[in-house]
């Protein structure tokens, strides 16, 4: 009884805590956006850090894209380049074929968007297979769509075939790659604990009985893919106008291989976890580059052990408290204390 | 009529590396539920070995084909021991990214140590007959015969020997056939053992038939002799060698009659076609849910 009163008296502390530090988020946020401009703009950093900064970025929204279909609704999807290929291709098409010139800058939003558009489209389509099948079926429905969409943009002439796609100028900017970032963190985050993602949870956990709970598992599923694919849509059209140059080869199974590498590395089901993948895998692809082609063999090394050490990955359905909305602690602080622990 | 005729041929030829390769997969998948990604690359080790053995070593085919098929055999076997076996109770996707570092591994490993793409040398006398208008050679025929000849071993093997009925009894219940004094891992090494030999095999005679080999090549035969295996129904022998073959024979006839470049985008488009009206392959069965 006195440890109940205890955690009571504890949690009422924490709350007017949280409370009276709500200002925190937004003014971090806000620091960040204006240092990611101050750099942008006055060139604070080398060229070559920005451009990893700008990379950590795209591969942090692809992998928490991803994550939401790997992780939280435990479906095995392997065709994420696709998404990203559909994003790249329609971004930079507007940008450099539809929108003048002289307005492609202003307009860069927009193409932004629309790319995630076109990707959520065909994650819509994506989505129907997964009401038959599951796990390793679906693995093979994914892959080949990843492989039909490569093969379709080869096959069209007007977006340059087999030789690629250019022109585009290096619009994706730091504050930009940093803004987006933060929409799909926020986006994704207020999805997982909204009451819709225990839906998706549940179907993690098991879906005939989510199905039986009268969780909408059709709905649930054709949400989260097209959450999911306009993300990565998001990521392929910033990726373009980063490299400036996007060829159908570059988001091949290799690609979906690599973003599948950073969701288990950092963890499944968590936002945090695939914040530190993506940024870890991604850093020490680079940190690497002086051992030439041995990197690429270390790297894989590495992943094998992790897994067999830790086969969660570094996060595994953990959460920084960071990341759950304040009245989800609460819940969970409840939740061991009518079961008493007390940890 | 005879141009339909040749490119049969050709398939079978493409199709029996394919069916070969999809064997090892869905052993593997039908004794531990496990798909093994690193197995196209395992393949594409087993056309390297050829490559060392037929050049630096000056051998000929025989005791290339056997140096092959028993190297690749125990990397097969040593990756499940190294690899897979700590994870056998882990969550299943670990297991599956664990396979694809594996893969890339093996791939980049190789690359390190020969960056170029190979030339195999030709091993055996190569002389093309014409019947009826169509041209044979004889490397067509042996590669068709000799894996048809893998393929008949290897279903006497699962479904008269011992080690065969273990496999079967291991991918029926795998709880309850270890009580019964059956080794278990020796079977499931058994297992990765003769499904790397069969990819190693493959390595060779793809090697012999389309002489240019090149590290990453194991990454997309690979994928599509999965995808062959699928196709039959995974963890199904037979379904693996109708599954191979069929995808051997869409492609070649794609594109025969179509751009070679529209040869993925149909193949692909066929396979999603039939997954729609069988969703578990041709030879496959519905795994029943417990509710």
């Amino acid at each position: 009884m006195e440890n109940r009163e205890g955690i009571a008296q504890t949690i009422k502390q924490l709350r007017g805590r949280l409370m009276r530090a709500r200002w925190l988020l937004p003014a971090l946020l806000a620091f960040f956006f204006l240092a990611a401009l101050a750099i942008h703009r006055f060139d604070l950093l080398d060229l070559y850090v920005q451009l990893i900064l700008m990379y950590v970025g795209i591969n942090i929204i692809l992998t928490l894209s991803l994550n939401l279909i790997n992780g939280y609704m435990g479906e095995f999807s392997v065709g994420h380049a696709g998404f990203m290929a559909v994003g790249a291709y329609i971004a930079s098409w507007l940008t450099v074929r539809v929108f003048p010139i002289h307005l492609a800058a202003w307009l860069f939003p927009l193409a932004v968007f629309a790319g995630g558009l076109g990707a959520a489209m065909v994650g819509l389509i994506v989505a129907f297979p997964s009401f038959k099948t599951r796990g390793d079926y679906l693995a093979i429905v994914t892959l080949a769509f990843g492989m039909i969409v490569k093969s379709a943009i080869e096959n069209i002439e007007a977006l340059g075939g087999p030789r690629g796609f250019l022109g585009m100028e290096k619009l994706s900017t730091l504050p930009w790659v940093f803004f987006w970032v933060a929409m799909s963190v926020w986006a994704i985050r207020n999805l997982v604990y909204s009451n819709f993602g225990r839906g998706v949870l549940s179907i993690r956990e098991d879906e005939i009985a989510s199905d039986l709970m009268s969780v909408n598992t059709k709905e649930v599923k054709i949400i989260a893919f097209v959450v999911s694919s306009f993300f990565a849509g998001v990521a392929g059209a910033l990726f373009a106008h980063v490299l400036q140059f996007i060829n159908p080869r570059a988001f091949d199974i290799i690609k979906s291989t690599d973003i599948l590498i950073m969701v288990y590395l950092g963890g499944i089901g968590s936002i945090a976890g695939s914040i530190l993948g993506a940024t870890i895998y991604t850093v020490l692809l680079e940190v690497l580059r002086p051992m030439g082609i041995w990197r690429m063999v270390f790297m894989p090394l590495m992943l094998v052990m992790l897994m067999l050490f830790r086969p969660k990955g570094i996060m595994g359905l953990k959460e920084f408290r960071w990341f759950i909305p304040v009245r989800d602690v609460f819940a969970s602080m409840r939740w061991r204390e009518k079961n008493g622990d007390s940890q | 009529m005879s141009y339909i005729l040749q490119q049969l041929i050709n398939a079978f030829q493409l199709g029996s590396i394919y069916a070969l390769i999809a064997l090892g997969y869905t052993m593997v998948y039908g004794i531990l539920t496990m798909i093994n990604f690193a197995h196209g690359d395992l393949f594409m080790v087993g056309a390297f070995l050829c490559f060392v053995a037929a050049v630096f070593l000056k051998l000929s085919f025989v005791p290339v084909m056997l140096i092959s098929m028993f190297g690749v055999a125990l990397l097969g076997v040593l990756i499940e021991r190294l690899a897979y076996k700590p994870l056998r109770q882990a969550p299943r996707v670990s297991a599956i990214i664990t396979a694809l570092g594996v893969g890339l591994f093996l791939e980049n490993f190789t690359l390190a140590l020969n960056p170029y793409p190979k030339q195999i040398p030709q091993l055996m006398s190569n002389t093309t007959w014409t019947i009826l208008g169509l041209s044979i050679s004889s490397l067509q025929v042996f590669i068709i015969v000799l894996s048809l000849l893998l393929m008949l071993i290897l279903d006497l093997i699962v479904r008269k020997t011992m080690v065969g009925i273990a496999m079967r009894a291991i991918s029926w219940d795998k709880a309850t056939v270890p009580l019964m004094g059956v080794p278990m891992n020796l079977i499931i090494s058994a297992t990765f053992a003769i499904g790397a030999s069969l990819g190693g095999a493959a390595g060779v005679m793809y090697g012999l038939a389309y002489p240019v080999i090149d590290p990453y090549m194991g990454i997309m035969i690979g994928w599509k002799a999965f995808i062959s295996a699928v196709v039959g129904g995974i963890g199904n022998i037979r379904g693996a060698m109708i599954g191979g073959y069929i995808l051997g024979m869409v492609e070649i006839l794609v594109v025969a009659f179509f751009p070679s470049t529209y040869r993925d985008f149909v193949a692909f488009a066929l396979l999603l076609v039939l997954l729609i009206f069988r969703p578990y392959g041709i030879l496959g069965k519905p795994h029943p849910q417990k509710v």
